[in-house]
């Protein structure tokens, strides 16, 4: 059995585990100086595709940012800046097959699964070429093939529905795993409760991963929550392990997550894990974050997770040279993937009376 | 050919369906070691086992919300909310969740579930334990909302239902749990989006659904038999899909138009039947259509009061009559 201790949220370089969220005690930035340990358990290749991912997953938000401010994406839009870490981890830690329930901040959890960014910026661009055609747009993101069954616009909804799949998997005997994403505000809503104790009595083989970047929409978190950590301190509720980690330092939410995830697989029952991290914008394309401190994006910015997976990635003695490809790479990729939907058709309205009922129409009488 | 109670007819579809398809399992509060508080799943769990009958925690977002990501992954799941009106607690899951995920999604993801529920007046509990909540479901496109009124079509609408690709409100009634009708042996299944003629007449037609089919039959029986008054009565059986082809059809023949519903009068589904036929058949019509329904109140519980809340044999002749003599 793996046994979940606090040793999961400690540092690749073994510092003190994340236990408030004063900043001063999280993970440093860089690893042990010098070249990869030969007994290091990540390895070369999957940190360089966390730190591949992490950068895709920046410059894609970015870029719908940009494009929003140029009124070419419409609707609303709610970014990950900041939080790359946490889907670059979980995800790079999946199996294919394995299943990803996101919520409405879940570009980065669709992207992060392999769907390739013309899609989704095709589809929060209202165009043919994208996910659903422009029929979902940026709030439910869904790609079957890769794993992603859905993004929720409705908070803590998918909690219970990834306890569906989940149960799903434990009756059919499948080995994959369900990984629900959420905020910290979720944990104030019903259904996380009756999701995560329905999981717990069944031990279906889920994993909810909670990112606390402090605020639910407009109000601190603290504010709202009697507890400090909205996610570990209640997981005791639930029968369940406490686990809080750094969120903003990919090495240690993969390993968190590998964990986990052989733990659901192995019938052990599902995994409430608490990621600390922030977001660089606001709630919202409407929000300016003005009710933040002063100077705490600024501090938070220090610990930006790819300023601190560059910088281990340099401690391991990556060259500079490696890292600005994949930066070129992806900078190319989000071009590409601009250009590819600026050029594409906006969606025929021939699908508006598509797919209502199973038989792919809409009629609802004769 | 069997006797079969309304209750026990519950249990034998879910039996039937569980039985030809493995994906099929079955979860709510109280279903399993019980047997329901209705009674009318006795005996699945012995039949099936714990894995496929499942007894939940009072926990209405997770059953639905489970029933719906198993749905989506495979299983043909049929949920059970105990009364219909706590529909209200899983109610995003109605309204959000089921119906507009096929779409959102452009076809990617399908939800086949039912979700089974007991709703209805009669037994005296009160406001929230006695509403008839189809008001509340047939207004999400996407959703399909049947509600059958006899011991052969809860069978043969809820294997339709279990069968069907689209998530199904399947809503009975408690009053007819205990009601006894002749059913065939063997697999039965029906269609959804099919009324029935139970009575054929001439000089009205009324629309009924549920609890309040037995009642419009009797008030049928009573206007022939008293005033010579001939009505044809039809079971609508299944809200969405509508079978508007039939009801359409008995008013052509009769020229006159009466619901009866037995859920609160602002949006019934009534109101929805009158306008369609008032768009498409207004000129078959030889006076108003008109509705009986439950008034716009909370139901009571004495007795005296919810008898004369819900629509009676005798309102029913007397509204009628009132209307054809006008």
């Amino acid at each position: 059995m793996v046994k979940w201790n606090i040793s999961v949220a400690r540092s690749f370089a073994g510092r003190a585990p994340v236990e408030t969220i004063n900043m001063a005690k999280m993970t440093p930035a860089a690893g042990k100086p010098g070249a990869l340990p030969p007994n290091d358990d990540i390895g070369e290749a999957k940190r360089l595709e966390l730190y591949r991912l992490q950068v895709l997953l920046r410059e894609a938000e970015q870029r719908a940012f940009d494009l929003f401010l140029q009124n070419q994406i419409k609707g609303t839009s709610h970014l990950s800046l900041g939080q790359e870490a946490i889907a670059a981890g979980c995800a790079a830690a999946m199996q294919p097959g394995d299943l990803s329930f996101c919520t409405y901040r879940g570009h980065a959890h669709t992207l992060a699964r392999g769907v390739p960014v013309e899609k989704v910026l095709g589809e929060l661009m209202g165009r043919d070429n994208g996910l659903m055609r422009g029929k979902g747009g940026s709030m439910h993101l869904t790609s079957v093939e890769h794993g992603v069954m859905g993004s929720y616009a409705i908070i803590g909804a998918h909690i219970p529905i990834a306890c569906g799949a989940a149960w799903r998997a434990q009756y059919k005997g499948a080995s994959d795993v369900s990984v629900c994403f959420f905020g910290d505000g979720t944990t104030n809503i019903g259904a996380f409760h009756e999701g995560i104790n329905y999981a717990a009595i069944h031990k279906l083989p889920v994993v909810f991963v909670c990112e606390n970047n402090l605020y639910m929409e407009y109000t601190p978190i603290a504010d709202v929550i009697p507890v400090k950590h909205p996610a570990a301190d209640r997981a005791s509720a639930y029968g369940l392990e406490r686990i809080l980690i750094d969120g903003n330092d990919a090495d240690v939410v993969y390993r968190t997550m590998l964990k986990a995830y052989a733990r659901a697989r192995a019938g052990e029952g599902p995994s409430l894990i608490e990621c600390l991290t922030y977001r660089h914008s606001g709630h919202s394309r409407a929000d300016p974050a003005k009710y933040r401190p002063e100077g705490e994006l600024e501090k938070w910015k220090q610990r930006d997770p790819i300023k601190i997976y560059r910088e281990r990635l340099k401690s391991f003695d990556f060259p500079d040279e490696t890292m600005a490809a994949i930066d070129a790479e992806i900078k190319k990729i989000i071009d590409d993937a601009t250009t590819a939907c600026q050029a594409a058709p906006t969606t025929s309205t021939d699908i508006l009376f598509t797919d209502v009922y199973a038989d792919g129409g809409w009629a609802w009488r004769n | 050919m069997a006797e079969l109670t309304y209750r026990d007819a519950v249990a034998r579809a879910i039996a039937q369906e569980m039985t030809r398809d493995e994906n099929v399992v079955f979860l709510g509060e109280d279903v399993a070691k019980a047997g329901g508080v209705f009674k009318a799943t006795v005996g699945l769990l012995d039949k099936f086992g714990p894995k496929r009958v499942i007894d939940t925690p009072i926990s209405e977002q997770a059953i639905l919300g489970a029933a719906m990501g198993a749905a989506m992954t495979g299983l043909r799941p049929i949920a059970e909310i105990m009364f219909a009106d706590f529909i209200a607690v899983c109610y995003d899951y109605i309204a959000n969740e089921f119906p507009k995920t096929r779409y959102m999604t452009n076809g990617q993801v399908g939800c086949p579930l039912v979700v089974r529920c007991g709703g209805g007046g009669g037994s005296r509990f009160g406001a929230q334990h006695s509403q008839c909540i189809e008001n509340w479901v047939m207004q999400f496109p996407g959703l399909k909302v049947v509600s059958p009124s006899s011991p052969v079509d809860v069978i043969g609408l809820l294997a339709a239902a279990v069968r069907d690709d689209d998530p199904v409100m399947f809503l009975e009634h408690k009053s007819l749990y205990a009601m006894k009708g002749e059913v065939p042996d063997g697999e039965i299944l029906d269609r959804l989006g099919t009324a029935k003629i139970l009575r054929a007449g001439t000089d009205a037609t009324i629309i009924a659904l549920g609890m309040m089919v037995h009642r419009s039959v009797a008030a049928a029986e009573k206007l022939q038999a008293e005033y010579g008054v001939n009505v044809e009565v039809i079971d609508v059986r299944s809200l969405v899909p509508l079978d508007t082809q039939c009801i359409l059809g008995s008013v052509a023949k009769t020229g006159r138009l009466f619901t009866v519903e037995e859920n609160p009068r602002v949006l019934g589904w009534g109101a929805e039947v009158v306008s369609i036929v008032a768009d498409e058949a207004f000129y078959d019509l030889d006076g108003p259509p008109v509705r009986i329904t439950t008034p716009n109140i909370p139901l009571p519980a004495a007795d005296q009061l919810e008898d004369m809340a819900i629509p009676s044999v005798d309102r029913i002749v007397a509204t009628i009559r009132k209307s054809l003599s006008a």
